[in-house]
């Protein structure tokens, strides 16, 4: 399996270290654009853009290619962060597979299921990372950020987030902030019914992160992502601090809540179901984003750390 | 999309998928003659998005014109889990010898389409035993899966061969129409040892539509849901007479949450998208002020790269323009709160810096 750390930090002998070069596909629209410019301000090394009809153009002082592949060839990166509309998603993945991309975050929304569904097998193929698609995108603090969230919630320290909502995990990471948590990663996984990375394989990337003190769950109903999570938390027993926050408990049933996967079929995707694993797996599940801090406090305490 | 059973059995027919005869109607003038042509015995379905139709006794055997006469109207009228019926569906009743379940649906934590078939059908999925289960990648059935399939569901002769194909059928049809789900429960064994999908549930990938013009006309959308998706925006509408704004799904679902522990009864959801600015905020409210049943509005917001002034100023241009008179309780977080604080003083917005003094304030409003 890939070290995302290795994808977006680097090993200190390389001449990138913490400065690894990302490629912007829509690097020119107007969602892209505004979030580029983010990402600058954050310290990312925007590299190049990729917007066929563009090439030879510039974006700043970023400079445009019609093909990811000359992108990659000339800039030796490794990730690319995706804005184009969801119908030109699955062509726009597939080139940026086929040119090699190791980490593929995929912001769009309303992306067909069909279409991920391919990427993922793609991916999984190539041996390559896709984030989304309708995520918020994957942010170390104070190092880089590839994705759509504003700077301010985020602070860097030992926490993990790992959330299906975009906003939630802002608030959520602003609570943690504000209570002295910073974040040592955070991961959208995103809203969709078919993720690039699962709640679980994104508890696989971070769960051996060195000074890892804790991590917070930031789930909501549809689909048995959490309850899978924490089946497997309970059969490893891993023992490090973890705490949840739930969405949607008052939702009603059979009604999509804004988020494509966002949908209870019985007690199927509920937030009942979700509560009572996490219950068994001993995660403590808050009521309110604004708990979350005070309940991994808490663990963090009986932990003794 | 959920499609209704008469909808799902339209599809079902154009896959070659046997179906009982059968007319929808949506009133008794059109009912009548559909009865006439279809003749006695009957059942009268009501066509609703939603299960649990039998148990609530939307589901009405019929012999003849007095029992129609009687019984549709009924139905018509009748509300399954809230939901109105959108069409009656009348089917010609079949001799049932054995009910069997049928199923391909997206597996979200596989990641893949999988097959589940039982021999014993007729009840609900999560009361379904001896379920076979395959997982076929992305939908595709070769004849062998099926074959084997109905050799594990211990069919014999016509009936497992009728198996086989329908599988196949449904296949098709999952992968040709985007589909999340696709279930016959009951498949019906017939006394001649035929199958028939006595039900049907469709449900249709959303963001796939754009693909399929000819599912469009079973979207059934309210005007003001057409309006937010105009905009861009998610709404589902509820009971209550509270309507919550805010952005991103995780975000207002948080909100609903908070606001029904506090007593309030959310009028609705409404996302207005991760990136909220003057115009859609503005947008929103003027959705919200064609709800008649609305008393308050509450509004969350993160606000992150948008500055809470920018929506402020959607809220004064809203009372200025007299698009809305309701007092709406706001938690705008994000840059220059004090600011907007001081935009918003002679206004019936009032701002909070939590979301709950402005949940408890919005609740109390509208108990007075």
């Amino acid at each position: 399996m890939i070290d995302i750390f290795e994808l977006l930090r680097g090993n200190p002998g390389d001449s990138d270290y913490k400065k690894k070069p990302i490629i912007v596909q829509g690097i020119t629209g107007k969602f892209g654009s505004l979030h580029t410019k983010n990402m600058i301000d954050y310290g990312t090394n925007v590299a190049a853009g990729v917007v066929p009809g563009k090439g030879g153009q510039k974006f700043g002082n970023v400079p445009i290619y019609e093909h990811v592949k000359e992108a990659v060839d000339a800039t030796g990166a490794k990730i690319s962060i995706i804005f184009v509309p969801a119908k030109f998603f699955l062509n726009a993945a597939k080139e940026a597979l086929e040119a090699g991309i190791k980490l593929l975050v995929a912001i769009p929304e309303n992306v067909p299921v069909r279409d991920t569904m391919q990427i993922v097998e793609f991916a999984k193929k190539n041996d390559s990372i896709m984030i989304g698609p309708n995520t918020p995108g994957v942010l170390i603090p104070e190092l880089i950020k590839i994705g759509i969230m504003p700077a301010s919630p985020f602070k860097a320290g030992n926490i993990v987030v790992l959330s299906k909502s975009g906003t939630l995990l802002y608030e959520i990471s602003d609570c943690l902030s504000e209570a002295g948590f910073g974040q040592s990663i955070t991961i959208g996984i995103g809203g969709d019914p078919i993720n690039g990375t699962r709640l679980i394989d994104a508890f696989n990337m971070v769960k051996e992160i060195p000074d890892l003190q804790g991590i917070v769950i930031v789930g909501e109903i549809g689909g048995d992502a959490e309850e899978i999570l924490a089946q497997h938390l309970i059969e490893i027993d891993f023992k490090k601090p973890i705490v949840a926050y739930i969405a949607g408990r008052t939702a009603p049933k059979e009604k999509r809540m804004g988020h494509a996967g966002a949908i209870v079929y019985g007690n199927y995707g509920s937030a009942e179901s979700k509560v009572s694993m996490f219950n068994k797996a001993n995660i403590p599940v808050a009521k309110r984003p604004i708990e979350v801090p005070i309940l991994l406090a808490g663990k963090l305490e009986q932990s003794g750390d | 999309m959920r499609l209704l059973e008469y909808q799902a059995k339209e599809l079902f027919k154009e896959f070659g998928i046997r179906v009982p005869p059968g007319i929808s109607s949506k009133d008794i003038e059109k009912g009548r003659k559909d009865a006439e042509k279809l003749g006695f015995p009957l059942v009268i379905k009501i066509q609703v998005p939603v299960g649990g139709r039998g148990k609530a006794g939307g589901i009405q055997k019929c012999h003849n014109e007095d029992e129609f006469e009687l019984k549709y109207p009924q139905i018509l009228e009748m509300a399954i889990k809230g939901e109105k019926a959108r069409a009656v569906l009348l089917e010609k009743m079949v001799e049932i010898k054995d009910e069997l379940y049928l199923s391909i649906f997206l597996n979200r934590s596989k990641r893949c389409y999988t097959i589940i078939a039982s021999a014993d059908g007729g009840v609900e999925i999560e009361s379904v035993k001896n379920q076979i289960i395959r997982e076929i990648g992305l939908g595709k059935v070769e004849e062998g899966v099926a074959r084997q399939v109905a050799n594990e569901m211990d069919l014999e002769g016509k009936t497992a061969n009728d198996l086989v194909e329908i599988l196949q059928k449904l296949s098709k049809l999952i992968i040709e129409k985007e589909v999340e789900l696709a279930e016959i429960n009951p498949l019906v064994q017939l006394e001649d040892d035929s199958l028939i999908a006595l039900d049907g549930k469709v449900v249709i990938d959303d963001n796939a539509i754009f693909r399929h013009n000819e599912l469009e006309k079973y979207q059934e959308k309210s005007e003001i849901e057409k309006k937010a998706e105009k905009s861009g925006f998610s709404l589902v509408e509820l009971e209550g007479n509270i309507a919550v704004i805010g952005n991103g799904a995780g975000l207002v679902m948080s909100t609903l949450d908070m606001l029904s522990d506090n007593g309030g009864k959310p009028a609705c959801f409404l996302d207005v998208g991760g990136s909220a600015t003057t115009e859609s905020v503005y947008e929103a409210l003027a959705l919200i002020s064609k709800m008649s049943k609305v008393k308050a509005i509450l509004v969350n917001l993160y606000g992150g790269i948008v500055k809470t002034t920018t929506v402020a100023s959607s809220f004064i241009k809203a009372y200025e323009e007299n698009l809305i008179d309701l007092p709406v309780f706001a938690r705008l977080k994000g840059a220059e709160s004090e600011k907007s604080k001081e935009m918003l003083k002679d206004t019936k917005t009032k701002m909070f810096d939590s979301v709950e003094e402005a949940i408890n304030a919005a609740v109390l409003r509208v108990k007075k």
